[in-house]
């Protein structure tokens, strides 16, 4: 991993306590409660609407529930969200990239705002990680979608965060580049971190996930321990919706 | 930290605008067509109207200033990339400060050409007193831009922001505008009244302390949800 930014706390764990979000009058979530530690891959799975994107929002602290809590650890996002900012990586499904900036431009640039020492060698070394160290100068303008995504995932990493959130990361991706990005997300859980995946890519799903929550109509509709029960569970919310 | 974030902010902006050089151009060539549009319909016969000078460039300011306001932060919009810069955990009023200066920059190389060609075309003695005149045009400009920055972050994520985006900023904005056309009319009197062109300059020293500090002050929650 890189270095992280020397100001930002740690925690271990991502408890998320009956947390609602009302937009007006639209309810996006309700009363959502999961809990998810180090080392864990977290699938946010549902329909179109159910609630994925805007969950993932409040989790990188974008965004405050109408009512329930977040804890990072111990620590209340209320209270520290700057800082708390400085350990949580968002992979959206824009990929946060200026494309008139070089990729080695890019990621010295986020290295800066996150407080990385040496922003230079983390984004030489991201860089490294995505195999574009041939590309470093060339604008990410002119890149293809799987050469940008795999800029923007070192994007989001490139302060070493404890929790990493992904909205849709398999979207536009060959299968070689989705299977180089299962094994980075492996690298990641193994290394400790907190990954939270939202998609709809039951496939690439079920060999990588640890723990499945399935969101419906802003509620959790099902929680999953078990990968193998995956599909059964996906069907059976899936066939509650239709009816 | 907090200087350093403006300073990589601004370094970006200017960097990613020396590349696509998009809100330059467009920028440059609406203030232009503007005063080129009222030369057409004021200047009569070789004669451009009396004080004519000091309102078309205050008003070519305004508007071309609006055009880079949007423009700037549609360029964040696009790729979603202000999301990434609220994401991170700098000062977010360190962002502001970023973006109200990169905008300033913009609008100040406009200015450099607006000036000589205000001059020329309607006759007046603008470069008279270029100290007077360079301290008028930054006071106005940074007020202008110190509210403009603000509601265009604010409205970046609204539909219909390129009409909410001028209907918000003008009316806030009139002292500036007021204060700098009337500082401006001052410089091109053939007996200067230093001590008007002063209380004008006071007046937008005023203006800029006031919102420069609101802005840096409701930045947080305002960008906040």
């Amino acid at each position: 991993m890189n270095a992280r930014s020397p100001a930002a706390p740690d925690f271990d764990a991502v408890i998320v306590d009956e947390v609602s979000r009302s937009f007006g009058r639209r309810r996006a979530l309700t009363r959502v409660s999961f809990h998810a530690s180090r080392g864990t891959i977290l699938g946010l799975l549902g329909p179109n609407g159910a609630g994925k994107s805007t969950m993932l929002a409040i989790l990188a602290t974008l965004m405050q529930p109408t009512s329930g809590r977040i804890r990072f650890g111990e620590l209340d996002p209320a209270a520290g969200g700057g800082l708390l900012r400085g350990r949580i990586g968002v992979l959206g499904h824009d990929l946060f990239l200026y494309p008139e900036l070089s990729a080695f431009e890019n990621l010295t640039f986020f290295a800066g705002l996150h407080q990385v020492e040496n922003a230079g060698e983390a984004a030489a070394n991201g860089l490294r990680r995505a195999g574009l160290e041939d590309r470093a100068d060339d604008p990410v303008g002119s890149f293809s979608r799987g050469m940008r995504q795999r800029v923007a995932l070192e994007r989001a990493l490139i302060h070493s965060p404890r929790l990493v959130l992904l909205d849709e990361p398999f979207t536009g991706l060959d299968d070689a580049s989705a299977r180089a990005l299962v094994g980075r997300l492996n690298e990641l859980r193994d290394g400790g971190a907190i990954l939270v995946v939202a998609t709809h890519d039951l496939d690439l799903a079920e060999g990588l996930l640890d723990q499945v929550v399935f969101l419906r109509d802003g509620r959790v509709a099902d929680t999953v321990g078990r990968p193998e029960r995956l599909r059964a569970a996906y069907r059976d919310v899936m066939a509650r919706r239709e009816s | 930290m907090f200087a350093r974030v403006v300073w990589l902010i601004l370094r970006k902006d200017l960097t990613v605008e020396v590349r696509s050089r998009e809100i330059a151009y467009t920028t440059i060539f609406f203030a232009v067509s503007c005063v080129l549009i009222f030369a057409f319909a004021l200047v009569k016969e070789g004669k451009p109207p009396e004080d004519g000078a000091a309102g078309i460039l205050w008003i070519a300011i305004a508007f071309a200033g609006t055009l880079a306001l949007g423009r700037a932060f549609e360029r964040e919009r696009q790729a979603e990339t202000l999301r990434a810069l609220l994401l991170a955990p700098a000062p977010r009023p360190a962002i502001y400060l970023g973006k109200l200066l990169g905008i300033l920059a913009l609008l100040g190389g406009a200015e450099l050409v607006l000036v000589p060609l205000i001059a020329l075309l309607y006759q007046a003695p603008l470069l008279q007193y270029p100290g007077w005149l360079a301290l008028i045009l930054l006071t106005g400009t940074l007020g202008f831009t110190a509210v403009g920055t603000l509601f265009a972050a604010m409205l970046v994520r609204a539909r219909s922001r390129d009409v909410l985006l001028p209907v918000l900023l003008y009316p806030i904005t009139v002292p500036v505008i007021i204060a700098g056309v009337r500082g401006t009319a001052a410089l091109l009197q053939p007996d200067i009244d230093l001590e008007l062109v002063r209380f004008w300059i006071a007046l937008l020293v005023a203006f800029d302390v006031v919102f420069v500090t609101l802005a840096l002050w409701t930045f947080e929650p305002l960008m906040t949800d």
